[in-house]
């Protein structure tokens, strides 16, 4: 498994306890992920994590770390809500002018990620929060 | 007009040269003598042959440590900045990556700006561009300067004034289609393929008459025998006859009206055989379990007409390709080269699978197909007789399933070595490969079809070979013995196109934004120069005013820009390469720049 070395040798990480240092805005929200062992998710962080692969990672890089050409979401997950989350993913975003062209395209039709907006979140905000590394995680038994 | 007249008249003012004399000289013969015209580059590739290789030797073994850049010009772009500049008579050309600028700088001034032009794009062909909004360099004939713009747009621009001849529209970005590759000028045609291979596009290649924009030929790259432009009793395969409905056959339903195969790659072009050679990409989607059969012909090497389309022979080397090993990168013409021994009229291809092929170009017989990076693990070797590798299941997604996560596949989907060409040297007879060091994890799974949205259906991981640090050599490969001569490691994947010189000097740039130079026998460093930014263009060499330059654009982003920019792996103990990823972004950072460099006096 490769992902973050600090984190592997913690055995539960409870991602609220995270929070309080990362986010502690969101604090009184219930993580949307589940996380232990370091890289063990819940079903639907790893159906993020796959989705994530296959839509977004071409631009915003592995593990949501960004390109030369898309941004870091680890970074974007810090200071967006949900909502803005989801509004950005649905509708795509512009930033074209002399300094910047940057276009994130409209996902609203795409069903694959309409159906897991939920997990991709999940899985960006556990990345985000820094309670998962960037590489493949395992899913916990249902 | 005397060809001695038209070369002089090809290297003082090109712009001119279709209007000057009688009978109407085809793009072709212009060509053919502009590539034998030393210190010319006219070609994207530098010759016909692909061979990136010039018989200028002021640059050499004893001389290049006096190099240093003598001029710079900015483009006032960002992305990533592939190909690289056109040089023609006194005049440079080059394309920007989005919103694909063309400057004409005049050699004579300075590299001031003769003209310069901007296609108003809508930038929501942005986003479907898979891996940035590169762009591989324009493409000279006939007086006219052809630009492949991002949303597939092929436009002619009067080389003198940069004025519109005449424009059309190849495909439909809102499909996922566009256009990122050089054009190739052959004849009286404009040759053009297409990307899209994450959307879901079917591949094609396409040849536009350079009198109006007409289109003379399309041939796609899967389909019914009509559309991909075969002759079952004629087109061959490995010799044999390919039959009806070679490619109908090995797809599962109608999935080939979305089958990939895109065509975004390098074109050669064979003058005495009348043959165009290009590779094709992957099959649409990554999932191999959703798309069941060989897929032909993505993956493919087409030799075809270059009159009419029609495809003389194919082979294809990654049949059901379950890694996203594209089969696009150029195939080199090399003229009496020794294949074990025989010096032959190869084509040569080092092809994303981390194989080496050579193939007999008149007749498409495989001639040898060795590894050129011991780490390849996908498959133990390719039959001889069959031209099918022989996949090792363990590393075969396809095998292990769908939802089953299979690791320590070598290459990585970027391939041994992608897009960034090599070079042919005939003094050497060595291939000058720059090549990635990159393994993966790949997982696939179901994904449903929506037009102009990703069609990919996998999720990777990638990293260095284990106990390896580097993710990058540049490679001297000699095809007598099917081995590498010498390899230098890099700290990244090599992402620059080659250049070999009859100094007998190699030059390529570095993704941490190094022009290097080194000898061609030993792959010592005899010179490096850090530019503004990471390089993923070509370099390529010229002479002015009697004296020899290298040019390179610098300008880190493409495929290289997604993983790299952010390191592949975060640095940790558990990789056994500890520490080998410091990210790519503590060495660069964006922005376009094309440096010139020459020598001290």
């Amino acid at each position: 498994m490769r992902i973050c070395g600090v984190l592997r040798c913690s055995s539960i990480v409870t991602a609220a306890a995270f929070l309080l240092h990362a986010a502690p805005v969101f604090a009184a929200d219930p993580p949307p992920y589940t996380v232990k062992d370091g890289d063990k998710v819940d079903m639907g962080t790893y159906k993020g994590f796959l989705y994530y692969g296959d839509e977004c990672a071409r631009c915003h890089g592995p593990g949501g770390a960004g390109s030369s050409y898309a941004p870091a979401l680890t970074e974007s997950l810090k200071h967006l809500s949900k909502e803005e989350f989801e509004e950005t993913v649905i509708n795509g975003k512009k930033e074209v002018n002399t300094a910047s062209d940057k276009v994130m395209p409209s996902f609203g039709v795409n069903q694959d990620v309409a159906l897991n907006l939920d997990n991709i979140y999940a899985y960006l905000k556990a990345r985000s929060d820094g309670v998962l590394g960037r590489g493949h995680p395992e899913h916990l038994e249902q | 007009m005397t060809s001695k007249m038209r070369l002089l008249a090809a290297t003082t003012c090109v712009a001119g040269l279709a209007m000057i004399g009688g009978t109407p000289a085809t793009a072709n013969d212009e060509l053919i003598k502009l590539e034998h015209t030393s210190g010319q580059w006219a070609i994207p590739a530098g010759n016909y042959a692909s061979q990136r290789y010039s018989d200028l030797k002021q640059i050499n073994a004893s001389t290049a440590k006096n190099l240093h850049p003598v001029w710079t010009f900015s483009t006032g772009v960002l992305r990533g900045h592939e190909g690289g500049p056109l040089v023609v008579g006194d005049v440079m050309y080059l394309s920007t990556p989005f919103p694909n600028k063309v400057f004409a700088l005049d050699l004579n001034n300075g590299g001031r700006i003769i003209w310069s032009y901007e296609p108003r794009q809508d930038s929501n062909v942005i986003p479907v561009m898979c891996c940035d909004t590169v762009n591989r360099g324009v493409a000279y004939g006939e007086g006219k300067i052809f630009l492949h713009q991002a949303d597939t747009t092929l436009v002619a621009l009067d080389a003198q004034t940069g004025k519109v001849a005449w424009s059309v529209k190849d495909d439909n970005p809102a499909k996922g289609a566009t256009g990122t590759s050089a054009p190739l000028v052959v004849k009286d045609k404009v040759l053009v393929g297409v990307s899209g291979g994450e959307f879901g596009v079917q591949g094609h290649m396409t040849a536009y008459n350079i009198a109006d924009g007409s289109v003379a030929w399309r041939a796609y790259s899967e389909g019914p025998d009509d559309q991909i432009k075969f002759d079952p009793a004629t087109t061959t395969s490995l010799g044999k006859p390919v039959g009806a409905n070679s490619s109908l056959k090995t797809w599962q339903g109608d999935q080939w009206k979305i089958g990939g195969g895109a065509t975004w790659g390098w074109i050669s072009y064979d003058p005495k055989l009348n043959l165009v050679y290009y590779g094709s990409g992957n099959p649409s989607t990554w999932n191999p379990t959703q798309r069941p059969g060989d897929n032909k012909w993505s993956m493919t090497v087409f030799a075809r007409d270059a009159d009419t389309g029609v495809a003389k022979w194919v082979y294809q080397m990654t049949p059901h390709d379950q890694w996203d090993y594209d089969g696009v990168n150029e195939m080199i013409l090399a003229d009496k080269v020794p294949v074990h021994g025989q010096p032959t009229d190869a084509l040569v291809h080092f092809d994303r699978n981390g194989f080496a092929y050579v193939l007999d170009r008149a007749t498409g017989k495989l001639l040898e197909a060795e590894k050129f990076d011991p780490r390849v693990n996908w498959a133990t070797h390719v039959d001889m007789t069959t031209g099918v590798p022989e996949v090792v299941s363990q590393y075969a997604p396809g095998d292990q399933g769908a939802d089953h996560n299979t690791k320590n596949v070598c290459p990585a989907a970027l391939g041994s070595k992608d897009e960034q060409p090599a070079a042919y040297s005939p003094l050497t007879h060595m291939f000058y490969v720059p090549t990635n060091h990159v393994c993966m994890d790949y997982e696939p799974f179901k994904v449903s079809y929506t037009a102009g949205q990703p069609y990919v259906g996998a999720t990777l991981s990638m990293y260095p070979p284990s106990g390896e640090s580097n993710l990058g050599n540049f490679i001297a490969y000699d095809v007598n013995s099917g081995k590498i001569a010498w390899s230098d490691p890099e700290m990244f994947s090599v992402w620059s196109g080659a250049l070999a010189t009859a100094g007998n000097v190699v030059a390529y740039g570095t993704l941490d934004g190094k022009l290097k130079v080194v000898d061609a026998k030993s792959g010592k460093l005899l010179y490096s120069f850090k530019t503004p930014s990471g390089i993923i263009g070509n370099v390529n060499t010229f002479t002015h005013g009697g004296k020899q330059y290298l040019a390179v654009l610098s300008g880190v982003g493409g495929w290289a820009g997604i993983g790299m920019a952010a390191g592949l792996t975060e640095d940790t103990a558990g990789l056994g390469a500890v520490g080998a990823y410091k990210q790519l972004s503590n060495y660069t950072q964006l922005g376009g720049v094309l440096t010139v460099f020459g020598l001290s006096n």
